[in-house]
């Protein structure tokens, strides 16, 4: 069945279709609409689950924890100010390894209060060890929400749908909306080997010393190492399913191309249409499109750039004192190799200012015309 | 619930160790009881049995004691000295004046 819906309530339909069980949620602009279908689906029956109503986002993620620590499928979404609220616990749902999906959406933080997308918010949560997947259209939330699901629990990691502030989060598109059965084929009930459960008591999350905190860190480095593979395994599951396959990143005429444009989320969406407008006038360009940023998909990237003469990092985040994170982690990722093309840095966007099509070729052409990047960020679009 | 157990598990390598910091028992293991710097004392003439202080207290260190008065089912509190921490929780809450007193440790 097809039905035109917002990104938000994609989301919701996710967590629905997932037959998420536990929803502790506390509304913020603009993932307000995401909470709003929940609580409507879990009053009218629609829902088998238990909205729980809190104070806070931080209660939204505690909450989360406990139910996800019975055993519970656990939804919950929040957006910048929320989320930094919730990043103490945050490393707390790692730790009790507890596999929720949250979904959030990209806003900036303030001060100034604002509103518009921004991907600072959630990269800022990158070492919190929360999987985190950006999605470029509504389509691909939801069918992200079911994926994370699968992989969350199978690595018992958390996981962060993300999607940009109104670009995508109140932008109607029609989404296919996988049937039910399909799915509880696709994601069977969770069954973790922990819970709480009174009849058989455990200390969960107890004192632990020099002795014990080691091994439990290096067990979710492994974990997350472990999802690597799982994401495009899952994603590839669902395209024999569903009809649309996923993976860690996505491509896009990079078969051939001399030149890559590197973005994420809708950013790489109208990056896409930039491609075929360069390759109309003869440019050999690809995207690439990082979909999973943590665990980050380090392997697929060096692959893509080992072919390639330069390519050029679009960040609508910025980490101040450095660069585009985006940007540092592809660099990263290349370092060692024998002969890693230039890579340039470029940040655009902040605070929800538009990049069209147009922007993105003139970046592009911009880059060509570079010897060799001469600073860690070239600036689009700020009224210098 | 399962008997308390008196059992501490160590682990020795990741492969042993479970996936989250969980016991694999309870934690009756850790006795508690060494913390305390307030010792905390039921005074039985005044105590009404109302069990408010077993309700507060977070450690397994108040328990229900069953007994028989009148042909009737009751319950005192008996503070485990061996958990007991002595937070004071159970002598804030205490409804009855001076049912619950406190002592300095040691004294």
């Amino acid at each position: 069945m097809r039905k035109v819906m917002i990104g938000n309530h994609a989301l919701s339909y996710g967590a629905k279709i997932s037959r998420a069980q536990v929803i502790p949620a506390y509304p913020i602009t603009p993932q307000t609409e995401v909470v709003e279908l929940l609580s409507e689906m879990c009053a009218n029956g629609e829902m088998d689950a238990k909205f729980i109503k809190v104070e806070s986002e931080h209660s939204a993620m505690t909450a989360s924890i406990g139910a996800s620590a019975t055993g519970a499928r656990v939804f919950t979404a929040t957006s910048a100010q929320g989320l930094a609220l919730m990043h103490e616990v945050l490393h707390w749902a790692v730790g009790a390894r507890t596999p929720i999906v949250m979904g959030n959406i990209n806003r900036a933080m303030a001060p100034p209060w604002t509103i518009w997308t921004e991907q600072t918010d959630s990269l800022a949560q990158r070492d919190t060890g929360w999987m985190q997947l950006y999605a470029q259209n509504s389509q691909e939330v939801l069918d992200s929400v079911i994926q994370a699901y699968k992989v969350a629990e199978a690595v018992q990691i958390p996981a962060m749908v993300i999607l940009a502030a109104f670009v995508l989060s109140h932008t109607s598109e029609a989404v296919e909306l996988p049937e039910q059965g399909k799915v509880d084929e696709f994601l069977p009930p969770y069954e973790p080997e922990y819970r709480i459960d009174p009849a058989n008591p455990h200390a969960f999350g107890g004192l632990t010393g020099p002795d014990g905190y080691f091994e439990l860190r290096y067990q979710i480095q492994k974990a997350i190492e472990d999802s690597l593979p799982k994401w495009d395994e899952v994603g590839r599951e669902f395209g024999e399913l569903f009809g649309r396959k996923y993976g860690l990143i996505e491509t896009y005429k990079v078969e051939d191309a001399k030149n890559l444009i590197i973005s994420s989320a809708t950013l790489a969406s109208t990056a896409r249409t930039a491609v075929d407008a360069l390759r109309e006038k003869g440019e050999k360009v690809g995207l690439l499109r990082i979909r999973v940023f943590r665990p980050f998909p380090s392997a697929q990237i060096r692959s893509i750039l080992s072919s390639v003469d330069r390519a050029v990092v679009v960040d609508r985040n910025i980490s101040f004192g450095a660069s585009g994170i985006f940007y540092q982690e592809v660099k990263a990722a290349v370092y060692n190799e024998k002969n890693p093309p230039p890579i340039f840095g470029v940040i655009a966007g902040i605070g929800g200012r538009d990049v069209t099509k147009k922007d993105i070729i003139d970046i592009y052409e911009d880059i060509m015309r570079m010897d060799e990047p001469k600073s860690d960020i070239i600036w689009k679009g700020v009224r210098l | 619930m399962p008997e308390k157990t008196e059992k501490q598990i160590v682990f020795d390598k990741v492969k042993d160790t479970p996936p989250l910091a969980v016991s694999l028992y309870t934690m009756d293991y850790n006795k508690t009881g060494s913390w305390r710097n307030v010792r905390p004392v039921i005074d039985y003439e005044k105590c009404t049995g109302c069990m408010t202080c077993w309700k507060f207290c977070p450690e397994p260190a108040i328990d229900a004691e069953k007994y028989e008065e009148d042909g009737k089912e009751k319950y005192k509190p008996v503070i485990d000295y061996e958990y007991c921490k002595g937070c004071g929780i159970c002598w804030v809450e205490c409804p009855v004046e001076g049912a619950i007193y406190t002592e300095e440790e040691g004294e």
